[in-house]
């Protein structure tokens, strides 16, 4: 695939990896943001290439690992109403709740759809007005265009039977609570190339002077990544912190305005709960008021009380780089793809399902 | 959850801003996408598609760059590596 391809160049890599060596001379501790860099480092060995001094630690960015039990089990109640199609990601499919998760639900009667874009739900509801249609609405900025696109078409087609269940959840606002932590071992920030194109990156910007912690927004694929950790390391050892965009082909400093006043429109930030890591201010995205009618929360009645986390999974310090999956008891022994205690184990972008997918034998 | 990939437009469609669509070939693979983002891609254009939304345009003088400035920092470190 064009613009992919020619970034997984293996031979390439190894010059990146070499040039990374030549510029480490002391011990760094960076973080990738997003739980598809995560995949990608894993799958390739990228972290395997690195010199012995540089650590990567895995961030939180990963939303269907983050969205709380409490949303589950709201969506699996709604998912349960006589006459909803409940349309969601396939990635949500099988996240626990605090009883059981949407796949069982499907299996046990409830119309649980799989969409590939919220775009999708819209058809789906124009197609049957005789049905409620309810959209699990999850993801970071990335995501956002697409949401607040769905609400806007459903606006303009004047569609009462549509609404979404929203999660959304906003990067910067959850770099900010990491690096506010006492025990913050971060020193460096892989930024979410994807987040990014559509937000660009001068939000980053006083982050990155008021914790002096370098920034580099980076891409996806092997080179793009090692690209992104010579970049970083080479900040740290010149005594910089600022923010650099090495994902230049897909991302501009101001984002994507259009994506943005899109956003803007249907969302505005609201205080989200994020799972295993609890309440962040200003951390979510909720409809504004000339959306309500599309609040799934609003037009129904839902009895979920909070629900308290499994005390067992220990996704809180997997999200927050405090401890890497293996480092879990419960990891690869109570804790399967199969059997999974907590989401981050069953998420594509998960960090435990990439070590128990492509370490699970070197763990 | 934040996967997305570069496509080549092959239509353009649609009455306005909103409804703005095309087609876009992921390497053979033909689907539907909503363009309203990206005012400024037509036919020919790479974009980046996340969701069934094309949301940023490939900058592709740059891609060439970048990837030049990858092979000669191989030229210029293997005669250093090989000393």
């Amino acid at each position: 695939m064009k613009y992919l391809d020619e970034f997984r160049d293996s031979e390439l890599a190894g010059r990146v990896a070499a040039e990374i060596k030549r510029v480490t001379t002391r011990p760094w501790m960076l973080m990738e943001v997003c739980g598809g860099q995560t995949h990608s480092i894993l799958r390739f060995g990228l972290d395997q290439m690195l010199p012995e001094q540089i650590t990567l630690i895995h961030g939180p960015g990963c939303p269907v690992c983050v969205t709380p039990v409490e949303m589950i089990d709201k969506a699996l109640e709604l998912a349960a109403r006589p006459g909803v199609i409940f349309c969601s990601f396939g990635d949500m499919l099988r996240v626990p709740g605090s009883a059981t998760n949407l796949l069982s639900a499907r299996a046990a009667g409830a119309e649980v759809r799989t969409v590939y874009s919220p775009l999708d739900a819209v058809k789906i509801a124009t197609t049957h007005p005789d049905r409620e249609v309810v959209f699990f609405a999850v993801g970071f900025e990335t995501t956002a265009p697409a949401t607040a696109m769905a609400v806007r078409q459903a606006a303009e087609r004047g569609l009462k039977n549509f609404s979404m269940l929203t999660a959304h959840v906003l990067v910067p606002p959850a770099l900010e609570s990491i690096l506010s932590a006492p025990d913050c071992r971060v020193q460096g920030f892989l930024a979410a190339g994807h987040v990014c194109s559509v937000m660009g990156h001068q939000e980053y910007e006083p982050i990155a002077r008021t914790y002096r912690v370098p920034i580099v927004v980076t891409g996806f694929e092997p080179l793009d990544i090692l690209e992104g950790v010579c970049w970083c390391v080479r900040q740290l050892e010149e005594g910089r912190a600022e923010v650099e965009n090495a994902y230049r082909r897909v991302v501009r400093r101001e984002g994507n305005r259009a994506a943005m006043d899109l956003v803007s429109e249907v969302f505005e930030a609201v205080p989200r709960q994020w799972r295993g890591v609890g309440q962040i201010p200003r951390s979510g995205l909720g409809l504004r008021a000339p959306y309500a009618r599309f609040d799934a929360e609003r037009r129904f009645t839902l009895s979920t009380q909070s629900v308290p986390e499994s005390a067992e999974c220990l996704i809180g310090e997997v999200l927050q780089g405090k401890i890497r999956p293996p480092q879990c008891p419960q990891f690869g022994t109570r804790c399967t793809p199969d059997h999974p205690l907590g989401a981050t184990m069953v998420s594509s972008e998960g960090a435990c399902a990439a070590y128990y997918r492509y370490r699970e034998q070197t763990v | 959850m934040c996967l997305a990939i570069p496509g080549k437009i092959l239509t353009v469609t649609g009455p306005d801003s909103l409804w703005r669509e095309g087609k876009v070939d992921f390497s053979g693979v033909v689907k539907e996408v909503n363009l309203a983002c990206v005012p400024e891609a037509g036919v020919g254009s790479y974009v980046i598609v996340h969701a069934g939304m094309a949301i940023s345009v490939v900058d592709e003088a740059e891609a060439q760059s970048v990837l030049a400035h990858f092979r000669q920092m191989g030229e210029a470190t293997e005669p250093t590596e090989g000393a």
